[in-house]
């Protein structure tokens, strides 16, 4: 081999690889694959490792203290993360606290001196029960990331993140943000349009902006089952829970809102209509009775 | 205790001769700062996932140079020719045995102070805190478990034929007890017998090498675990070692040298 012959190889090689490269683009492209790297290299199984994801932060949120399959896990149904928002109906039953149970035997009693054993929340001070200290709640943001770039179809993942760097981060304009690029993927989302209403309720205090989001949610919410019957839709099935729930949250939302602006009567329609959603209606009716009679009372 | 010495020290010498470690070491390094400088949220003080990543670099790090120095320690001197020229000095067989563990478990507690010096670093990087008691645990446990694995591998060295093969067999072994070994007795409830039996034997006989993974303890900042129980669980490890030393001493006693 002469000197010359491996620079001429390697400028060879390069061409090859460029060639090749530039034969293949259009020829995947034909193929549906996308520039979405994940995607391409998960395809459907991308949201098996997405819910992975989204466990690991709840596990992070509890600080490691979480079951395993072999364990009990029915009070871990739905991530406490995700219950702690607000934004998700909980089907969580059972003992949270205590899901590993009485030891088994010694070897398990001595082990459980050596992993997480007690039920903390991040938020609230996790393990050093030190609540100066709830913005450690920081740390389940990687694996929500993880989880929303491996499946940005999975809404919850946006509302969670959303939730915890408005409430307890003070980063309300990355929580807008992520709600945005959440609405990119699943345009007109009733529950990602609900939490970015309550950041311009809640933080901003844009009460116009909270009540045009929450009703274009409501309007998506009618528009996913236009045929079906408001009755059929909020009736107590298990089928319709998540319905119901962000039926309620909406309807709810908008009341507080128009009583807020002293616009008793639009408050009163907003809390009927939450009412058939709600599982506490007697609650809801004994609020509709104050107001109406704060409405007729003379000024 | 002389010769035990002598030979530990030439393991020692061997083992960071080798590139197993640096290379294991950089790629931790690299690995751990590539994630870490990753932006999530515009939030600098997001430390725990690249704590776990660490750790659990730092532990299979340390099981691949345990398992594969020791793999080779004995076949290698057969294969050179130069374990009988060692057992013609004053040097007995069980001595040889307890330098080469010694020296496969010292070289493996430098290669641990020396990871762990590293994740202390890139910790209080992002926390500006430096729980030396906590890590001092840990790093205590986790060199008990290694002295579990370099004790059955040297036993391993002496049943089975080649350094590839002992290797392999420790490696399922090892992963096998720390990913469900806790959960041994519960998957035998769901057995029949004689499974059912023979599931709850393994599950009392086996190291419980899973005390010793104090990972998320680390990753998540708990406080301390009284030392009577870190104590104990050493004292449990060494059991474990001197029956597998034992098992090595027995076998390399009526095995051939050449």
């Amino acid at each position: 081999m002469t000197s010359r012959t491996l620079p001429l190889l390697l400028t060879a090689l390069i061409v090859f690889c460029f060639g090749l490269a530039a034969w293949l683009q259009p020829r995947f492209q034909q193929l549906g694959w996308s520039d979405d790297f994940f995607g391409n290299l998960f395809d459907d199984s991308r949201s098996i490792f997405a819910n992975s994801a989204f466990v690991t932060a709840d596990e992070y949120y509890h600080s490691g203290y979480y079951p395993t399959i072999f364990d009990n896990n029915e009070a871990f149904a739905t991530p406490h993360m995700a219950e702690d928002t607000g934004a998700v109906a909980s089907r969580n039953q059972g003992n949270e606290t205590g899901f590993m149970g009485p030891p088994r035997d010694w070897i398990d009693a001595f082990g459980r001196h050596f992993i997480p054993n007690r039920h903390t929340h991040l938020d609230e001070g996790g393990p050093t029960d030190d609540l100066s200290k709830s913005s450690e709640v920081r740390e389940i943001l990687p694996w929500l990331k993880l989880s929303a770039e491996l499946d940005p179809e999975d809404v919850r993942t946006f509302t969670v993140t959303a939730f915890w760097l408005r409430t307890k981060l003070n980063q309300t304009s990355e929580a807008e943000q992520v709600l945005h690029e959440g609405l990119r993927y699943n345009p007109g989302n009733p529950q990602l349009l609900f939490e970015l209403g309550r950041i311009y309720f809640e933080s901003y205090h844009n009460v116009s902006q909270a009540r045009s989001v929450w009703e274009a949610a409501l309007r998506t919410w009618r528009a996913e089952a236009p045929d079906e019957p408001l009755s059929e839709r909020l009736k107590l099935t298990n089928e319709n829970f998540d319905n119901r729930f962000i039926f309620e949250q909406l309807q709810t939302n908008l009341a507080k809102l128009e009583e807020s602006t002293g616009n008793l009567n639009a408050a009163i329609a907003r809390w009927q209509q939450a009412e058939f959603a709600s599982p506490n209606p007697g609650e809801i009716q004994k609020h509709i009775d104050k107001l109406k009679s704060e409405s007729t009372r003379p000024s | 205790m002389n010769q035990i010495f002598a030979v530990a020290g030439i393991v020692i010498k061997e083992l960071y001769r080798r590139k197993d470690f640096y290379v294991l070491f950089i790629v931790t390094v690299l690995i751990c700062l590539v994630m870490g400088s990753v932006n999530i949220y515009n939030n600098p003080d997001i430390i725990r996932y690249d704590k776990a990543i660490c750790l659990l670099l730092i532990w299979i790090s340390s099981l691949v140079i345990a398992i594969t120095a020791t793999a080779r320690q004995i076949p290698a001197e057969r294969e050179q020719r130069t374990l009988l020229p060692l057992l013609a000095k004053p040097l007995s067989r069980t001595q040889l045995i307890l330098g080469k563990f010694l020296g496969c478990w010292m070289a493996c507690g430098l290669t641990l102070l020396c990871f762990y010096m590293f994740f202390g670093a890139l910790a209080a990087t992002r926390e500006h805190e430096w729980p030396l008691l906590g890590y001092l645990q840990a790093i205590s446990m986790h060199w008990a478990a290694l002295g579990v694995v370099i004790s059955l591998t040297l036993l391993g060295s002496l049943v089975f034929a080649a350094p590839s093969s002992n290797a392999t067999i420790c490696f399922v072994i090892v992963g096998g007890i720390l990913f469900v070994g806790r959960y041994l007795d519960i998957v035998a409830l769901s057995l029949h017998e004689p499974w059912r039996s023979g599931l709850y034997g393994i599950y009392y006989v086996i190291p419980h090498l899973e005390f010793f993974d104090m990972r998320k303890l680390i990753i998540h900042d708990w406080p301390l675990i009284s030392w009577e129980y870190i104590g104990l669980a050493i004292l449990y490890a060494v059991g474990y070692m001197a029956v597998f030393l034992a098992g090595a001493c027995l076998v390399f006693r009526k095995k051939a040298v050449n």
